[in-house]
């Protein structure tokens, strides 16, 4: 050390500095890279099933106080129908008068022919440690139901079409404390929160990839989450107000996405990071 | 009692080819709770495959495999229609068995 030239002692230093810069680029290519490859990875054994097995019991059985199966439970196609109907969701129910999408029907089915109260439908809308949502499992199913169809949201349905305009203002609207839209996540192309990709949701193929893969497991959760869950918990990162479960707030966000991906084959519930 | 596995079987070539889902919490005992007390280890220890009463998988697991593993291998022979046997055991000594059909 005593003998070296300090000039090349700074040259090494610039050296060292590129280095680091020209590393920190290429590992954010490949880290994305190798996210693709995990994913791809996971594809495989989707711990979903899991939820799907359970869901599917749990439709066939007699629950709640009056001991009733969902087999009378409408989710638009007719008592029982299971299959497509959640790409055909939210839709407007005329015997609850309400545009309502999977989660919420589901607890309308449980409160109005199953007997059970509003509070016990809900009591675990989302599962965690030790307490496992009915309401995510049940989604599981019917969601794969759907698995290869065509989401087609009514949108020349005035109830539903209002759902999506209001949808669509929320989308857009910017508030709480950090004054965020979905918009400002959402809303150009090659965001990212941490190392996640974020999909523009205000293009077609990006609300199509996006709406179309969920119900999904969270591997980092190790649970299975529904769309009230997304939109719950992207309230929560905006610094929103509690997004009420099944709320009309929900409902219309859900329509617009839904609406917004009009056309894609549905293809969850799948696997996520 | 444990929920069931999801089990999938396939002759591919000459061995038979076997993906199997679990339903298991594998807790750590490493992780604490809100209280900031540790929760106990809960994972399975062993999985024992067999085919045809013959044993063709015996793993000893530990706390490094994920919450709902999946596992997938290949064994030598089997052919539609046989049976494949899988069993987990915890270390609270809980155990499930489950069994699916060669396809």
């Amino acid at each position: 050390m005593k003998d070296m030239h300090p000039r090349k002692l700074a040259a090494g230093v610039v050296v060292a500095v590129l280095g680091v810069t020209i590393g920190v680029a290429l590992a954010q290519t490949s880290t994305v890279d190798e996210i693709a490859k995990y994913r791809e990875a996971l594809q495989d054994g989707n711990p979903a099933e899991l939820w799907e097995a359970r869901g599917e019991e749990m439709w066939t059985k007699p629950r709640g106080p009056k001991q009733v199966s969902f087999a009378r439970c409408d989710l638009g196609m007719g008592p029982g129908v299971v299959k497509g109907a959640y790409a055909h969701l939210p839709r407007y129910f005329a015997d609850a008068r309400r545009v309502m999408d999977l989660e919420t029907r589901l607890v309308w089915c449980m409160v109005n022919e199953q007997g059970m109260s509003e509070a016990d439908a809900t009591k675990t809308t989302f599962g965690g440690p030790g307490r496992r949502s009915d309401i995510e499992a049940l989604a599981a199913y019917v969601s794969g139901q759907s698995r290869g169809v065509k989401i087609d949201v009514a949108l020349d349905e005035p109830h539903v079409r209002d759902m999506y305009q209001l949808g669509e203002k929320m989308f857009f609207f910017r508030g709480g404390t950090h004054d965020f839209a979905c918009a400002t996540c959402h809303g150009d192309d090659g965001k990212r929160i941490r190392l996640q990709d974020l999909p523009n949701l205000t293009t077609v193929e990006g609300a199509r990839k996006a709406y179309s893969t969920w119900p999904a497991y969270r591997v980092s959760q190790g649970e299975l989450r529904t769309f009230q869950w997304r939109l719950n918990d992207c309230f929560r990162q905006q610094r929103f107000p509690d997004l009420v479960f099944g709320s009309d707030a929900s409902i219309a966000l859900t329509a617009y996405l839904a609406g917004r991906a009009n056309g894609a084959s549905f293809d969850a519930p799948a696997i996520k990071r | 009692m444990a929920d069931p596995m999801k089990i999938r079987a396939n002759v591919v070539g000459d061995s038979t080819e076997v993906k199997v889902l679990m339903n298991h919490e594998m807790e750590t005992g490493q992780r604490k709770d809100a209280q900031g007390k540790i929760i106990p280890g809960w994972f399975i220890q062993n999985v024992k495959v067999t085919h045809n009463d013959k044993v063709v998988l015996d793993a000893q697991w530990g706390p490094a495999v994920a919450k709902n593993p999946f596992l997938s291998f290949k064994f030598k022979g089997g052919a539609k229609g046989e049976k494949v046997r899988i069993t987990w055991t915890d270390n609270r000594n809980d155990t499930r068995t489950d069994e699916a059909t060669i396809a």
